[in-house]
């Protein structure tokens, strides 16, 4: 047999090339012994990310390694919000990982590599691409997890995470082994023509209920979501926020594109379960949340309830459908990453993650106070904000296919959910602070960050026209 | 016929070590039992004809995974009876977690439904070479980010556990190079008799 090489077409690949050189050239630096490289090394880690989102909108159509690698509108919309998503984390915890001492440069590193594994998630068109991007993004979020290594909550953190990753990953891979032996391809094409036409088995239909497993464990859908309280609560905030945005964007993305592309043959099989995550998800993040004392396991909670309603989305099937799920992830960035910015500010002047800490932050800071609460409003679903829009275009793709039920529990678990979000503007302004609390300063990154997601807050919340464009030009190709 | 026998014989014996692994008092029997497993498997597995998942399995998992398994038993202090304190109680919860997969599988292989067109090997090429035709060819893609995960397991591992202590000895080498002769080598006047 003649060695045949695939069709290699680097200039699709320009964006995650440049993401891996550069995280390959950052660490040598943080080899160093400058003492200032942590400042160059995020520097330059920005200018990266930067530099890959302009390359990213302008990289052509096309695939790479013989359809192992696909760019297609649907990627670069995905992969720009990890960027973006990933370029605001980083720039906001900059004061706070020199804070920490994490600023020996290899942090930087490993977030780049999680970007890299979930932008190859993104862009995969086989199997077996899917699931190399997969650890590379999860491997890398352990380790960042564990990081304060003389912590123990962070090293639970990160040995919880790791444990029950490994587990979700040998899932995974199971459910892959089962549809490539019985289909004989793990190209996503491949597989749903294979599908297409002829029997479909017993093993095939096991294969897709434990990828849909192992990816509801990666976007912490339940009842795959029991690692995310602890683990959003022990890890260092800065990896929280990353972790709270980056690895659901990637699993969405890679849902997106195993079950509408692989296995639409099979929708009749797969749509009951996503509608059961979905519904179990509202409910866990609408209740679990209640008794939260600690704001990092509630907004983990939160998360577990929006990714609740992305579900929702995403089981309507109509191009409505897919267009909110686009749209909420791109809200659900900017809520999750001000809120944490927030949390991180106050992390810093040494107030605690207690819910009980923000007592009286009206009072003293009006304006941080009243940002909080924008992005709490947000998350609520009260209207004019994002939030909101993101909720009622879930609704209305709801509604358009039939799925009243559905739709009737969202809302209500919704009208539950605003109460825990609202219980953190009371204590901000119905109670008295302590004494001297609340004293730090407001850097310049922490304000240009709180400024953009409280503004983004309000312009999608009330002239959503160009988000819901930009979402729908980006799911075009799945109907 | 033969080819029977042998079956059942690996088989046997891998179910044999698999309960020896989970029963026996002494965890470094446990382990050698786990080995005894690794090795029966390599042999189904070249009874099926995938002689280098059968070479990766000793080379790997004996060689390498089992005696890192052994060290981590042998080296580290740890105890035990306090881990097995809690089976008495687990047990119910783990044979219902053990039957209920046991039943998935069976449902798997009785609607297992193979296409003809999915056994490509007919032109008999030794595994091996098939998989060398296509890993660095085909998937080549994969196997770069492969590198890249190898690459962040290594950082991860330095990064999560390389303490700076100050009490380390260090070899500094500007200082050693800087180093002249006036502050290396003291000339001491020893009058006679008055040394040692």
């Amino acid at each position: 047999m003649p060695v045949q090489m695939p069709d290699i077409n680097l200039v699709t690949m320009l964006p995650e090339i440049l993401i891996a050189i550069l995280g390959l050239v950052l660490l040598l630096m943080s080899a160093g012994q400058d003492a200032e490289r942590g400042r160059k090394v995020n520097a330059m880690a920005l200018a990266g990310v930067i530099a890959a989102a302009a390359l990213t909108v302008v990289t052509a159509n096309g695939s790479s390694f013989g359809g192992f690698f696909v760019v297609d509108p649907f990627a670069r919309a995905m992969k720009l919000l990890m960027l973006l998503a990933t370029g605001m984390v980083l720039y906001m915890s900059m004061e706070y990982m020199r804070d920490q001492k994490f600023d020996g440069g290899e942090y930087q590193v490993m977030t780049l590599m999680a970007l890299l594994g979930g932008m190859i998630m993104a862009s995969a068109g086989d199997f077996v691409v899917l699931y190399m991007g997969l650890e590379l993004m999860s491997l890398s979020i352990y380790v960042l997890a564990a990081w304060r290594r003389d912590d123990v909550r962070s090293n639970e953190a990160g040995l919880k995470y790791f444990v029950l990753g490994s587990m979700a990953s040998g899932f995974l891979l199971y459910g892959i082994s089962l549809i490539y032996g019985t289909t004989g391809t793990t190209l996503f094409t491949g597989v749903a023509t294979a599908l297409s036409h002829g029997h479909i088995s017993t093993a095939t239909i096991m294969g897709v209920v434990m990828v849909l497993a192992g990816m509801s464990f990666k976007v912490a859908a339940a009842p795959f979501h029991m690692w995310a309280p602890d683990v959003y609560e022990g890890a260092p905030t800065s990896v929280t926020a990353f972790m709270a945005v980056l690895p659901k964007i990637a699993a969405f993305a890679a849902i997106f594109r195993v079950l509408l592309i692989a296995f639409p043959a099979l929708q009749s099989h797969w749509n009951p379960l996503l509608q059961l995550l979905a519904v179990a998800s509202l409910a866990v993040g609408a209740i679990a949340a209640i008794g939260q004392t600690n704001i990092k396991r509630m907004l983990a909670y939160s998360s577990i309830g929006h990714v609740g309603f992305i579900l929702l989305g995403l089981t309507a099937h109509t191009g409505l459908g897919y267009q909110s799920v686009v749209a909420y992830l791109a809200i659900y960035i900017f809520m999750s990453v001000g809120a944490f910015a927030i949390i991180l500010l106050l992390n810093k002047a040494g107030v605690g993650d207690e819910i009980e800490d923000y007592k009286g932050l009206g009072h003293k800071r009006p304006m941080l106070a009243l940002l909080m609460a924008l992005f709490m409003f947000s998350m609520a679903g009260i209207p004019p904000l994002a939030g909101f829009m993101g909720k009622l275009y879930v609704f209305m793709a709801a509604v358009q296919s039939g799925m009243m039920m559905l739709a009737v529990a969202g809302v209500l678990f919704s009208a539950i959910g605003a109460f825990y979000y609202l219980r953190i503007v009371k204590f901000m302004y119905f109670d008295q602070p302590a004494e001297g609390a609340f004293g730090m300063e407001l850097d310049f990154s922490a304000r240009a960050i709180l400024t953009v997601t409280g503004v983004v807050m309000l312009v999608w919340g009330l002239f959503p026209g160009a988000l819901l464009s930009w979402s729908g030009a980006s799911v075009k190709m799945f109907q | 016929m033969v080819a029977d026998l042998v079956f059942y014989l690996f088989a046997a014996v891998t179910v044999a070590a698999a309960l020896g692994v989970i029963t026996s008092r002494n965890q470094v029997h446990s382990v050698l039992f786990l080995i005894l497993a690794f090795f029966t498997t390599a042999g189904l597995f070249v009874l099926l004809k995938a002689e280098f998942l059968a070479a990766l399995l000793v080379i790997v998992y004996m060689g390498a995974v089992a005696v890192l398994f052994l060290f981590v038993v042998m080296m580290l202090d740890v105890d035990f009876e306090s881990l097995r304190a809690g089976v008495k109680e687990h047990l119910p919860m783990g044979l219902f977690v053990g039957a209920v997969i046991l039943a998935e599988f069976a449902f798997i292989l009785s609607g297992v439904h193979v296409d003809e067109a999915v056994q490509t090997n007919a032109a008999n090429i030794p595994n091996t070479q098939l998989i060398g035709q296509v890993l660095y060819t085909k998937y080549l893609f994969p196997f770069e980010i492969a590198s890249l995960v190898l690459l962040v397991a290594l950082i991860g591992a330095v990064v999560l556990t390389l303490r700076k202590r100050k009490d380390a000895k260090r070899q500094h080498i500007p200082s050693q190079i800087a180093r002249t002769r006036d502050e290396a080598v003291e000339l001491v006047k020893v009058a006679p008799g008055q040394g040692a």
